[in-house]
């Protein structure tokens, strides 16, 4: 219960940040990626500044964390443990930005959609469910 | 450069509330706040970290709901073509790539792990190209 309210209040937060930082616009994220648009003067660089004030925020924050034997409410931190770059890094997150590219929608946004475009999102996230699915079904063989 | 709809105030409060989100669900419960990977679990038999994923997930929204309350009104632009596709890869590259935007992005940078960084540069790249591609040559 405890650990629940902790993942509802990152949430919240979280999506506050999505929406106030344009990231929950896929228009906006599209202008952004769209660097053929300098020349003319269209582009909008803003989104570049979401992960400027985001890592302003973890990178100190991660760097506390590790100094730590353990988190507040669970047993033990679950930090990764890949460190390969392998193919299936290297593949998965091409298409993962062709995706991005294409609508202008990763997995935050889409969840923060649902409030703002019920239909469109129910649509990107149960074909995000179904590629997921794949992934893990071709995976275990 | 387009400054009618530059806003760097907001993308950097933005950002760091994000950024604040993932260092309570690190130092609250010791987990990395990637969207793919929390959404990838719900899709395994039910065990005990189902039910903080499902809270993380209902909060997602609720707080967009609330931010756009208070800042008086919020309305995203969606692609009208291209979402069933865009989704599938999204889906599976997360799932295959390990992490997205905020995983890799967010978490994985501040770790300042060389597979994050990685992983950044190539769905950055690949997502603008696919962009030029679909706006520029075809679009």
């Amino acid at each position: 219960m405890l650990r629940s309210g902790v993942a509802l209040l990152s949430g919240l937060i979280f999506g506050g940040g999505l929406v106030l930082s344009g990231m929950a616009d896929p228009a906006k994220v599209t202008a952004f990626l769209d660097l053929a648009a300098i020349p003319a003067g269209g582009w909008d660089p803003s989104l570049a500044l979401v992960m400027a004030g985001a890592l302003a925020i973890t990178l100190p924050g991660f760097a506390l964390a590790h100094r730590r034997d353990k988190p507040i409410f669970a047993t033990g931190f679950h930090w990764p443990s890949a460190r390969d770059l392998d193919a299936r890094l290297i593949i998965g997150n091409v298409l993962f930005g062709i995706g991005w590219g294409l609508a202008g929608i990763c997995p935050g946004p889409a969840l923060t959609l649902l409030v703002f475009n019920f239909s469109s999102a129910l649509i990107f996230i149960l074909a995000m469910l179904a590629g997921m699915l794949v992934r893990k079904i071709t995976q275990s063989k | 450069m387009d400054w009618s709809s530059f806003n760097p105030w907001a993308a950097l409060g933005g950002g760091a509330l994000i950024g604040l989100a993932a260092l309570v669900l690190l130092f609250g419960l010791g987990r990395f706040a990637g969207v793919s990977g929390i959404i990838g679990g719900l899709l395994q038999k039910p065990d005990s970290d189902t039910s903080w994923r499902w809270a993380f997930v209902i909060g997602l929204p609720s707080g967009a709901f609330l931010m756009a309350q208070l800042l008086g009104g919020f309305q995203p632009h969606v692609p009208d073509r291209a979402l069933i596709a865009a989704g599938l890869l999204v889906g599976f590259g997360t799932l295959m790539g390990s992490g997205c935007t905020s995983g890799h992005g967010i978490c994985g940078l501040a770790r300042l792990s060389p597979r994050s960084l990685v992983a950044v540069l190539l769905f950055m790249g690949s997502a603008m190209v696919t962009v030029f591609i679909s706006r520029h040559l075809i679009g």
